[in-house]
Parts: C-alpha cells; sequence; structure tokens
C-alpha cells in the first residue's frame, strides 16, 4: 500500500502562563492511501492537537514543534513557509470540525463559502466554480443544492450544516480529509447519516481519512485502523480487529471496558479511575502507569518502547517485553480476546493460527 | 519501529500498586472566586498602576487644601495671574515663577514682589490654584460617587424586582424603562438644571435620573438568567425564601457585573458634571469642581495656561484611572462580558 | 420585523410626546415671564407683548396650541432674535453643525477601525499596546479639554489652523472634526478589537484557515464582515456623544451651529430657542437609534431573516 503522510517522532509544545506544556510527546504513524484511521483516546491525549499540527491550525505564537516531521508525500509539512501550507491547505488535505453550529461563517451564503476553495485551488471561473459547489451539495445530499447556494448557515440544521463542511472539505479532491470529532455535537441519528455519507464520499473519491473521536462504537463503524492516544502520545496502534479484539495495552483495555455493549450481561460499566496526566510536567516512564491496575516498577521509570504484535500491531507497554510477567487482562476483554484467532486466549476451532 | 530489546532487570517488572485514589489527587489549591479576581487584576498592570493614581488622587483631594500654605477663597488681587513656583524645583528651570508679560519672560514673583509660593499658580483673583484644585477634585469626586451609589441602589432594585417576580410587574416596569431609555440624557439632564437651582445636588439629581436605567436592565438581565438556574431552583425546593435566594444565591452571582457596572458610571459621572459645569449649566461661583475650573482657565487660556492645565490633568488622570481600573476588573471578573 | 418597526414608531411618539409635554411645563413652572427676565417693559407694555405670544392665555389653552404647533413643525418664536422663528434659526445652524458632526463621526470611525484591526491582528505587540492607549485616552480625556489642547498648540501657538470663527471655510471645521473625532475613534476601536479578537478565533475562521485563504483573506473577507456588523449597534451612544460634544466644542470654536446657539440660549434664558433645541436632538436622537436598530437587523442576516419569517 502507498503510504501518503508519515508522522515521525512528532513533538509539539504549548507555551502557555503557567510553562511549557508538552501536548504531543513523540507521535509515529502513517498513512496509507484510502484508508481511514481513526486516532482514539480520551480529551487532552492530543489527538486534536495531533491533526491540528498536520495541517498547521495551532496558534503560532504559542505552539512550537520541538520534534519530528510530518512527510507528506515526500515534503516536511512542519519546514513549509505559510505559503506553501496556504497551497496545501484546503486542496491537498481539509478537515472537517467538531461543532457544524459554529464552523461555517454566518454572514456569507454558504454557496460563497463552497465556493471559495475551488476559486482558491483550481484555475476556474466563477460560473464553473458555481456549477461545481451546486454538485457538491448535491453530492452530500442536499435536497435542491440550486435554491440553497444563496442561504446564510443558520437557515441550515445542524446535520445540515455539517454536509455543508463536508462539502467544503471534499471542494478540490483532498488526498487527506481530516475529521475531528464530525458526529460529536449531532444527534445520533443523522450521525449515522453522516458517517454513511462519509463512508460513500471515500469510495468516491479515494481519499484517506483520519479520524478522530472518542466514540469507539464509531470507531468500529468507519475504520480501518486504530491508534489510541494516550499522554500526548500513541500507545497502541493496529487494525480495527487487532484492537478490539486483540488489545495488549492496559489503557486500551481500559477504553474497551468502559464501552457499553449489548452482549455483555455486566450492569456496571468499567470507569478508568484517575485523571489524565499533566502535561505541564509529564510523569517519567508509562503515562498510563500512575491509573493502572497493572503498573510494574519499570513503568513508573521508562518510558516503554513499542512492541511487535503483528506486522499491523504495535503497543508500548512493559507488558509486552518478554521478561515481564503473564498477566490477564481484564475478564470482558479475556471473553473478546477468544474470539480473536491470533490471541493467546483464542479458543476457536474454526481454523486458528496455531 | 525499532524493537531494542535491551537486557532489563528482573525486579523491574515487580507489580507495583498504585492507589488509584491517588490520582484523582487535585495538586492545585482551590480559590475562592474573589481570590481568583484578586489574582488576576494584580496581574494587569495598568489596573493596579490606576488604583495607586486614584488612591493618590482621592487622599490629595482631601489633604491637598489642608498642606497647601494658601486656603481657597482667600483672594489677593496683588498675587493675581501668577504662574507655579515649587521649593526646590525652580531651580531646575521649571515651575520658577517666570511668565510672559507683554511678550517678555520675566519673574512674575520678583516683578509683584511676592516671596510666598504657589504650587499651581494664582487665578485672577489671586486665589491659589493648589487648593482650588484639589477642593474641586472633592466635589467632583463627591458628585461622581454619590451619583453612581444612587444609580446603583435604584437600578439594582428596579432591575432586581422586574427580573425576578417576572411576569406582569416586570411587563409593566419594563414598558417605563422602554420609554425613559428613548430620551436622550443629554436633554433631561439640561431640562432638569434649568428648572432647579443650579447646585450639586441639582447636579446628582439631574445625572441620576436616567442614569440608573442601564444598571437595571444589566441587573434584569443577570437575575432573568441566575433565577432559573438549578441551583436556585433546588434552594427554592428546599423551601428558601424569597429573601434568602435573592441574599445567598442571585446576589453573590451578579455582585461582579454590578461593581464593573458601577466602576464604569463613575467616570461617566465625573464627566457629565464637568461638562455642565463647563457650558455654565453646573456649579455657580463660588462653588467650584474641576469642570467650572476648566471653564475658567479656557477662557484665559492665552494668558494663564496654567489655570486650565491642571485641572485638566487631574480630571483626565481620574477619567483615565477609573476607565483602565473598570477594564482591569471586568477583565478579572467577568472574562465573558464585553462593553 | 413589520410589527417590530411598528412597535417601535408607536413607542418614539409617545418618548417625543412626553418629552414635549415635560419641557412645556417645566418651562411654564420655571419663575416669572421669559419676558419680564428678558426686558425690563412697564407692565402694560409687558401685557401686551405676552397677549402677542399668547402667554395671557390659560395654561390648558397654550398647551393645546403648543402642541399644535409642535405638529406642524413651528418650535415657536424667539424671544431674544427679534421673534424670529425658533425653527428657522435651528435649520439656519443646522448645516455647519451636520458638518463637522459628520466629518468628526466619519473620521473617527474610519481611524477607529484601523485602529482597532490592527489591534486585533497584531494582538499583545507594541502595536496594540499603542492602539488601545489612543482608545483609553480618547475615552477619558473629555472633548473639551481636548478641544481646548488642540486649539491652543495646533492654532494659538503654532498657527497651522484657524483658531475658530468660521471665517476659513472648510479649514475651520478641521479643529473641531478632530476634536469630535476622538469619542467615536476610541469607541470603534476598542469595539472592532474585541469583536475581530472573539472573531478570529471562531471555528469558522479555523475553517477558513483549513481551505486554504490567507492572512488578508480571513482577515477581511471573513471577520472583517463579521465584526464590523456589531459596530452599528454602537452608532446610537455615538451620536449621542457626537451631540453633547457639538455643545462644548462649537463652543470652544466659536462655531454658528446649533449647539453654540444651544449654549448662548441658555445663559441668556431664551427659553423658546432651549425648548426648540432640546426637542430637535430628541427627535434627532430617537430616530438615530430607531434605525440604527433597524438598519442592524436589515444588514444582519441572522436577524434579518429569522425575524422576517415570522
Amino acid at each position: 500500500m502507498e503510504k501518503i503522510l508519515e508522522v515521525k517522532d512528532l513533538e509539539l509544545s504549548f507555551h502557555t502562563f503557567a510553562g511549557e506544556v508538552k501536548a504531543i510527546r513523540g507521535v509515529n504513524f502513517d498513512l496509507f492511501k484510502g484508508e481511514t484511521l481513526a486516532i482514539v483516546g480520551e480529551s487532552g491525549s492530543g489527538k486534536s492537537v495531533t491533526t491540528k499540527s498536520i495541517m498547521r491550525l495551532l496558534p503560532e505564537h504559542s505552539s512550537e514543534f520541538k520534534n519530528g516531521h510530518i512527510l507528506f508525500n515526500g515534503k516536511d509539512l512542519t519546514k513549509l513557509t505559510d505559503k506553501e501550507m496556504q497551497k496545501i491547505r484546503g486542496k491537498d488535505i481539509s478537515m472537517i470540525f467538531q461543532d457544524p453550529m459554529t464552523s461555517l461563517n454566518p454572514t456569507m451564503p454558504i454557496g460563497k463559502q463552497i465556493m471559495e476553495p475551488i476559486l482558491k485551488h483550481r484555475n476556474v471561473s466563477k460560473s464553473v466554480a458555481h456549477k461545481e459547489a451546486v454538485d457538491l451539495l448535491r453530492l452530500v445530499g442536499m435536497p435542491k443544492p440550486e435554491a440553497r447556494m444563496k442561504q446564510y448557515p443558520h437557515q441550515f440544521s445542524g446535520g445540515q450544516r455539517q454536509r455543508i463542511v463536508i462539502a467544503i472539505a471534499l471542494a478540490c479532491n483532498p488526498q487527506i480529509l481530516i475529521a475531528d470529532e464530525p458526529t460529536t455535537a449531532l444527534d445520533v441519528t443523522i450521525q449515522a447519516q453522516i458517517l454513511e455519507l462519509m463512508k460513500d464520499l471515500q469510495k468516491k473519491i479515494n481519499t484517506s481519512i483520519i479520524f478522530i473521536t472518542h466514540d469507539l462504537g464509531v470507531v468500529a463503524n468507519v475504520a480501518d485502523r486504530v491508534a489510541v492516544m494516550y499522554g500526548g502520545k500513541i500507545v497502541e496502534i493496529g487494525t480495527v480487529d487487532e484492537i478490539f479484539y486483540n488489545p495488549q495495552h492496559p489503557y486500551t483495555w481500559g477504553l474497551l471496558s468502559s464501552m457499553p455493549s449489548l452482549d455483555t450481561a455486566e450492569e456496571k460499566l468499567y470507569a478508568i479511575p484517575g485523571t489524565p496526566p499533566d502535561l505541564l510536567s509529564p510523569p517519567k516512564g508509562d503515562a498510563f502507569a500512575l491509573r493502572s491496575d497493572y503498573a510494574m516498577k519499570i513503568d513508573l521509570e521508562e518510558i516503554p518502547p513499542f512492541f511487535k504484535v503483528s506486522d499491523t500491531h504495535y503497543a508500548a507497554t512493559w507488558l509486552l517485553h518478554p521478561d515481564a510477567p503473564q498477566v490477564d487482562p481484564p475478564a470482558a476483554i479475556m471473553e473478546r480476546m477468544k474470539k480473536y484467532p491470533g490471541s493467546r486466549y483464542y479458543d476457536g476451532t474454526e481454523g486458528g493460527t496455531y | 519501529m525499532s524493537l531494542d530489546l535491551k537486557k532489563i532487570p528482573a525486579e523491574s517488572f515487580e507489580r507495583v500498586h498504585i492507589d488509584s485514589s491517588h490520582a484523582e489527587r487535585i495538586s492545585k489549591p482551590s480559590l475562592s472566586f474573589w481570590q481568583d479576581a484578586w489574582l488576576r487584576i494584580r496581574k494587569n498592570k495598568a489596573a493596579i498602576a490606576s488604583i495607586f493614581i486614584l488612591a493618590f488622587i482621592i487622599i490629595m483631594a482631601f489633604v491637598g487644601p489642608m498642606v497647601s500654605p494658601h486656603d481657597a477663597e482667600t483672594q489677593t488681587i496683588t498675587h493675581a495671574n501668577l504662574p507655579p513656583k515649587v521649593p526646590g524645583l525652580e531651580k531646575l528651570g521649571i515651575f520658577d515663577g517666570v511668565g510672559t508679560l507683554a511678550g517678555k519672560e520675566v519673574d512674575l514673583y520678583e516683578m509683584k514682589k511676592v516671596d510666598t509660593y504657589y504650587w499651581f499658580g494664582t487665578d485672577g483673583l489671586g486665589r491659589d490654584m493648589f487648593s482650588r484644585a484639589w477642593e474641586g477634585t472633592q466635589i467632583s469626586l463627591l458628585i461622581a460617587f454619590v451619583a453612581a451609589l444612587i444609580d446603583m441602589v435604584i437600578g439594582v432594585a428596579y432591575g432586581g424586582i422586574s427580573g425576578y417576580y417576572g411576569g406582569r410587574v416586570d411587563d409593566m416596569m419594563q414598558r417605563v424603562v422602554e420609554i425613559l431609555y428613548g430620551i436622550p440624557t443629554l436633554v433631561i439632564v439640561i431640562l432638569m438644571l434649568l428648572f432647579m437651582e443650579p447646585g450639586v445636588t441639582a447636579i446628582i439629581i439631574a445625572i441620576t435620573l436616567t442614569g440608573w436605567i442601564g444598571m437595571s436592565r444589566i441587573v434584569r438581565g443577570q437575575v432573568l438568567k441566575f433565577k432559573n438556574q438549578e441551583f436556585v431552583l433546588a434552594s427554592r425546593t428546599l423551601g428558601a425564601s424569597n429573601g434568602r435566594i435573592i441574599s445567598k444565591h442571585i446576589l453573590p452571582n451578579i455582585l461582579g457585573v454590578i461593581i464593573i457596572n458601577t466602576m464604569f458610571t463613575i467616570p461617566t459621572a465625573i464627566f457629565f458634571e464637568a461638562f455642565l459645569s463647563f457650558i455654565g449649566l453646573g456649579l455657580q461661583a463660588p462653588d467650584a469642581s474641576l469642570g467650572t475650573l476648566i471653564n475658567d482657565g479656557y477662557k484665559v487660556i492665552r494668558f494663564q495656561p496654567h489655570i486650565l492645565l491642571y485641572p485638566s490633568i487631574i480630571l483626565s488622570l481620574l477619567m483615565i484611572a477609573f476607565n483602565l481600573l473598570g477594564d482591569g476588573l471586568r477583565d478579572a471578573l467577568d472574562p465573558k462580558m464585553k462593553d | 420585523m413589520t410589527k417590530y418597526i411598528i412597535r417601535r414608531i408607536v413607542y418614539m411618539f409617545i418618548t417625543l410626546f412626553l418629552i414635549a409635554t415635560a419641557t412645556f411645563f417645566l418651562m411654564k413652572a420655571l419663575p416669572g415671564s421669559p419676558i419680564s427676565s428678558a426686558s425690563k417693559l412697564p407692565p402694560s407694555q409687558l401685557a401686551v407683548v405676552e397677549a402677542k405670544y399668547g402667554l395671557d392665555q390659560p395654561i390648558p389653552v397654550q398647551y393645546a396650541k403648543y402642541m399644535l404647533n409642535l405638529a406642524k413643525g413651528d418650535l415657536g418664536n424667539s424671544f431674544q432674535f427679534k421673534n424670529a422663528s425658533v425653527t428657522e434659526l435651528i435649520m439656519n445652524r443646522l448645516g455647519v453643525s451636520v458638518l463637522i458632526g459628520s466629518q468628526g463621526l466619519i473620521l473617527g470611525v474610519a481611524l477607529g477601525i484601523l485602529l482597532g484591526m490592527i489591534a486585533a491582528l497584531r494582538q499583545n505587540t507594541i502595536w496594540d499596546y499603542g492602539s488601545t492607549l489612543i482608545a483609553i485616552i480618547g475615552i477619558s480625556i473629555p472633548s473639551f479639554v481636548f478641544a481646548t489642547l488642540l486649539q491652543y498648540w495646533l492654532a494659538v501657538e503654532w498657527s497651522i489652523f484657524p483658531v475658530g470663527l468660521w471665517k476659513d471655510g472648510w479649514m475651520s471645521s478641521i479643529l473641531p472634526s478632530i476634536a469630535l473625532a476622538m469619542g467615536p475613534l476610541a469607541t470603534a476601536s476598542r469595539f472592532i478589537r474585541t469583536e475581530m479578537i472573539e472573531v478570529l478565533s471562531s471555528d469558522y475562521i479555523t475553517l477558513a484557515k483549513s481551505k486554504g485563504a490567507n492572512g488578508f483573506e480571513i482577515a477581511f473577507k471573513h471577520a472583517f464582515r463579521n465584526a464590523l456588523i456589531p459596530l452599528i449597534t454602537v452608532l446610537g451612544p455615538l451620536a449621542a456623544g457626537l451631540l453633547t460634544g457639538s455643545l462644548v466644542i462649537e463652543q470652544i470654536f466659536a462655531i454658528p451651529g446649533i449647539g453654540e446657539q444651544f449654549v448662548k440660549a441658555i445663559m441668556s434664558n431664551d427659553f423658546s430657542i432651549i425648548m426648540g433645541t432640546t426637542l430637535f436632538f430628541s427627535v434627532f436622537l430617537i430616530v438615530i437609534i430607531f434605525v440604527v436598530d433597524v438598519l442592524y437587523g436589515i444588514i444582519d442576516p441572522r436577524i434579518r431573516l429569522s425575524g422576517g419569517s415570522k
């Protein structure tokens, strides 16, 4: 598969009155052509910051790249000038935001807002741009697109506005679409529609999607691969099945256990104790150790490296070290793992790998 | 992804038990609303400087006339129109009593055989401008503070009642406000001053006549916002009386807004008083405020600029300091509030 | 929207009616007859003059006449200027006042917007602090102090501009206009700065950035309009401030406008000019505030359409 984006050892800090907040502390991942990569994690884990730094949308006076590269088709985005970056934004990489109620300009007709990136990045006339904007509106399922071009954002519902934002993002057939919690602010039924739409469109224009969410249900629905972030680092990355059915990091266990599910009989939902780490002074070692039931001495001293689970599956936990004691994950997780060929708890008979 | 499996001592893999309740500990001390506001205002250099300037001006308004060797009313015709002269500074070539007379620079103190010092000079009647300026400040501050206080009391009461009781009461009270709000302040103040005996009371009444409306509208809005919030409903469910709800739940929450608004009323009142006195509707001689002093000074600006200068500086400093302090308080107490 | 406008117009008339009535009765309640204080006439002649002005009739009759004349736009006659009609006196002097007022407003608002924009786009730099300083000074230093200083330095000391008296045509209007502009300048720049900063941190600006818009397009195509529209709301208070300012500034620069005439009338107790000008000011301000509110509804698409659909 063709690699389209490569994030390497990315470190980024914010300078605040209280001091330096190390929001991203060494993030590595690749994005392949046509795939959907979901980044999950709780608030403050650095998932939004990671994608905003790819777009270079963070406030320049308070944020700073400390280390690492973001390679897009061989170009390092962290090194581009503002002008060069403006040529990439909206054309090669575009973004959908969380709250459709506030992400459209209230005093500009929506047609103009959709036409803007077309006129900006492609050398076409206004009438062509207008026609394409109408087509885009039709594509995202807006009824009577022609008539609605002149209307203002407040005349649309939340779901419709998110469709407009998607139309804007798709205006130049971007190679990468970053969706920052695009359904969080919407009703559940609308959520499903928007997710369907995104999946459809991805097939049509063959774009790669980075999908940020804290909703694991959504992840299962849309993603090919999943990266789990915690405390400004990716702690586990793998295909959807690998993350859902053969998770290795205690944080991923916690996340999965806290997801409500219809097929478990348990009445009480698991809640991960404690609060996310203070990134003003990040803990030594594994950032999750303080909240983990599986912490070992070394977790408090050294940052765990990535251990390979399979060709596509890596996790950063000392538990995977060959010398580490074998521990059993929570019961619910063990149940899940039993269903997955390749996990050490697999009890299926239908042609496992062992 | 390199997998560098270095040898790690076995005891490193010992399980440790971490009390997860420990992770819930909040490391920062919690601050009350007022402590937090104080911390924020302390960082605002302009606001802190304003507090010092205001304190200085207020103290001087009372102490100034006392420390001056001359009092404000005594007219010494032979000492008329003297420029400022300050002991010590005179040697530096400033405040040395030199003024222009018929196009030539002369030491007017020597010429008029005056061997005392007038720090701010004297006016056309030989009155000490230092004492007069600070006494004028006193009057201006008095008018401003009383007017702001009355605005606050009426505004809070009116807006509070209208917002808290709502319904028909609110409807009626708001109709009245809507009509009053349409009357330009300038017009009503001028009419009232023509009608009443000019003086401090008349100016205060004229300023407060429509001044409270702004406060009442803000308070009403805030009360409407808070009275339906859960903590007020909860308190009501537990049987709290109206008095208790107002004093314990609503008032503390809108106090910040009231303070900020009052802070902006004061400079407005100072300005209005000065303005009225300047156009001749304010205080009448021998009473003097900063406005009347500036008016007097304006008439002789070409020959005696010092008479205009000091009251203008004090007035401008007062206005700047109150506005900056108001800004600072607004940022500290209610960062979301604009204008 | 139509319903709202009608409601507002009704309130405008109630307010004006109250002001007119209050003005009338306040004037009647003043001690002595305006004529007795204006001229020293023997009682017999006084009665003749009073009859001429209708002052011998019972108060309700006078009131009814006064209100009727008002409805026709007749503000009565001046006692001071040989029976000149107040309406005419005001109209004769209106042009000058409107000229310096509008020059001051346009200059102030334009510079204020510029300063506010610079401050917001260069937040927390020397530009920002400088523009904030100008704004604070503009709000704090009373216009008459500022006007006096301008006159003293630029006209008296350096003789760049005429001192006043309206002898040099347009040149005479420059200093008064600058003095009047300070208030609007300060208000507009502070307002635009706050609005721009808020708008620039909004989601739709981030979206515009993510479309590839450059700094200029962000500031002017997206942010400026959104920050500018709410500025309309302060135009009402600004107009009131200009009026207040014009009273003293016309006085200081000896400009033959309505403000100067008004202050002179106060000095000489010319009640019909005072009443007439007061009413004129009221109508002016009330109409401005009304127009501004309606204008805001028309310009802001959010208000326009939600109001229109009702």
